[in-house]
């Protein structure tokens, strides 16, 4: 491949199964990080229910050169494995991320954003929640965002994922000051400041993971 | 961690063997785990419950005839997944739909909302009623909203009734609705509880103090504050519930004319001089049958204070927290409708009359 501009198919069902690695293997290596951040405010389960779901994802992930099927079969795994809020959140995302992609083979720049943003959707609708409440749609609609733009603009898949997985971190990072309204964390009111919330954390990491594969599958 | 248990991680697998050995008329299903009552159901509606352990006999107990035809039990208060309340769902549906009996909790609500979704795709009509009774919780604006306590067992109770008399499952949802706004509760703790899983206790009580306002899942109260005797505590759950305002809340429902998840709105009732009840006075799981008796002296004395008359109560154990130490007071606002129900013949593992 000489260079990689926009107009080529961009990420392969290769590059989707490698993003499921990485992220089994960094929500592994993060899991007692994300349970610990879910002791003050959630029930310190996120981390274990996270590391559970995406072993379970790997071990079923599903060789088919389909990127619809691939990521439909994460969620149901997901939503099976992980149990708690995170497990029908993130199935939800992955269900209908995947949706549009049933039978292709690959995704260009723009199908990531309309990846992205069918999956940010589902979460929304599925969990009755908006920007701004201390959950993980404070990492992943940043995240869209800036992918969006920088696909706009014109940037291969490997620049504009990286641009979101930035936006990700600092979406993370802004729900820390922020005040919980949804989950079990909201009961906690005021006393759920100063605490970067887990499921943000994990979604950086997700979208983190994306960034990488496709940059190492680019190569 | 002194427990009845073998190992912390099979302790909801053996509970459910032990279930189904002792209770033949009923069908366990492992792998998606799943109780129900067996050979199905036929040409009635299906009332499927379900969530975490350790509320026992909260959900399973209350499978058999006139009350839960399924019920979808999880790990140790965490919630069950899609796929349980999915095959569950597929296993008792007889033809005149599904209506799902959900304690507010984020996970439960979201897995069955899904499981839900995932039934309607195969063609079965399913409504999703939500339980948000727990009084404890003054208001839902920048909250997941009151959870759901007692007023369960009964909303299962009288549902399972009313399908057994034929209801459609729009009635039959309209009708859990009204029990859930006519329900309020409120819990106690004197001592914390701890699960297999994690082995310590969920939070710390010196042994002069108590937690007002607790849920279910051994997470703490609203307020802590220093032991009081068992009137007063009574008197303060008592009051509580019998003063709570008309409490205003958006739930989630399904809409089937437009195929969607909707927000409405949704106001409670207050208790009224004249008023008729259902109470519940509920171990949370360690506290003694005697104890609460010396509640519910108590309680009768503070509800007629407010006019307010119990015609049915419930003494014991009925949705509890693993070994925890306390109580909870439901009282259910019975309408001819709701009494008439209750009244029915039930006959499961935990509650059984008129059979």
């Amino acid at each position: 491949m000489s260079d990689t501009t926009n107009s080529e198919a961009a990420v392969s069902a290769a590059a989707i199964r490698l993003w499921l690695q990485k992220s089994a293997e960094v929500l592994a290596e993060k899991r007692a990080y994300l349970t610990e951040l879910d002791s003050p405010i959630g029930d310190a389960d996120h981390g274990n229910n996270m590391d559970r779901g995406f072993k379970a994802v790997v071990a079923t992930l599903s060789d088919k050169e389909d990127v619809g099927a691939v990521l439909k079969a994460v969620a149901m795994t997901l939503i099976s494995k992980v149990g708690g809020a995170s497990g029908p959140l993130y199935g939800t995302f992955f269900l209908d991320a995947g949706k549009p992609f049933a039978g292709k083979a690959a995704l260009e720049p723009a199908d990531l954003v309309t990846m992205f943003e069918d999956g940010i959707a589902g979460v929304k609708k599925r969990g009755r929640a908006e920007p701004g409440m201390k959950t993980m749609l404070d990492a992943q609609i940043p995240a869209a965002e800036a992918l969006k733009a920088a696909v706009a603009e014109g940037k291969s898949a490997v620049e504009a994922l990286k641009a979101a997985a930035d936006a990700a971190e600092e979406g993370m990072k802004a729900t820390i000051p922020m005040q919980a309204q949804r989950g079990r964390a909201s009961y906690l009111g005021e006393r759920s400041i100063d605490h970067q919330d887990p499921g943000a954390t994990s979604s950086y990491l997700i979208i983190r993971a994306l960034a990488e594969a496709v940059a190492e599958t680019s190569q | 961690m002194k427990k009845l248990i073998n190992n912390a991680e099979d302790v909801t697998l053996e509970q459910l063997k032990g279930f189904g050995l002792a209770h033949p008329e009923i069908e366990v299903h492992f792998d998606p785990n799943y109780v129900a009552v067996a050979g199905g159901v036929q040409n009635r509606v299906a009332v499927v419950s379900g969530g975490g352990a350790g509320h026992e006999p909260l959900h399973g107990g209350y499978v058999g005839m006139g009350m839960l035809d399924a019920a979808c039990p999880g790990q140790t208060f965490t919630s069950p997944t899609p796929d349980q309340m999915y095959e569950a769902g597929k296993a008792v549906n007889g033809g005149k739909g599904i209506l799902q009996i959900i304690k507010n909790y984020t996970g439960d609500v979201l897995n069955f909302r899904m499981a839900a979704d995932l039934l309607r795709d195969e063609g079965i009509d399913v409504r999703n009623v939500v339980i948000d009774d727990d009084v404890a919780l003054k208001d839902s604006l920048y909250t997941a909203g009151r959870r759901g306590l007692g007023t369960t067992v009964i909303a299962e109770k009288v549902c399972g009734a009313a399908s057994q008399e034929g209801y459609d499952l729009d009635r039959l949802e309209a009708l859990c609705k009204k029990v859930n706004i006519h329900g309020k509760s409120m819990g106690m703790a004197l001592t914390p509880c701890t699960t297999p899983q994690n082995g310590t206790p969920s939070f710390e009580l010196a042994e002069d103090e108590m937690e007002i306002g607790i849920g279910i899942h051994g997470e703490p109260g609203t307020e802590r504050m220093p032991i009081k005797s068992a009137d007063e505590i009574t008197e303060i759950l008592a009051t509580r519930i019998l003063e709570d305002g008309a409490y205003t809340r958006e739930l989630t429902e399904w809409d089937s004319e437009k195929g969607d998840w909707v927000d409405v709105e949704v106001k409670d009732i207050t208790f009224q001089s004249g008023d008729e009840v259902i109470a519940i006075v509920n171990s949370m799981g360690a506290t003694p049958i005697s104890e609460l008796y010396t509640v519910y002296a108590k309680l009768a004395e503070v509800a007629e204070k407010h006019g307010v008359k119990i015609v049915r109560k419930l003494i014991g154990h009925y949705i509890t927290s693993l070994e925890m130490a306390g109580v909870s007071i439901t009282l259910v606002k019975a309408d001819e409708e709701i009494l008439r129900l209750y009244d029915a013949p039930v006959n499961t593992p935990a509650l059984r009359w008129g059979v």
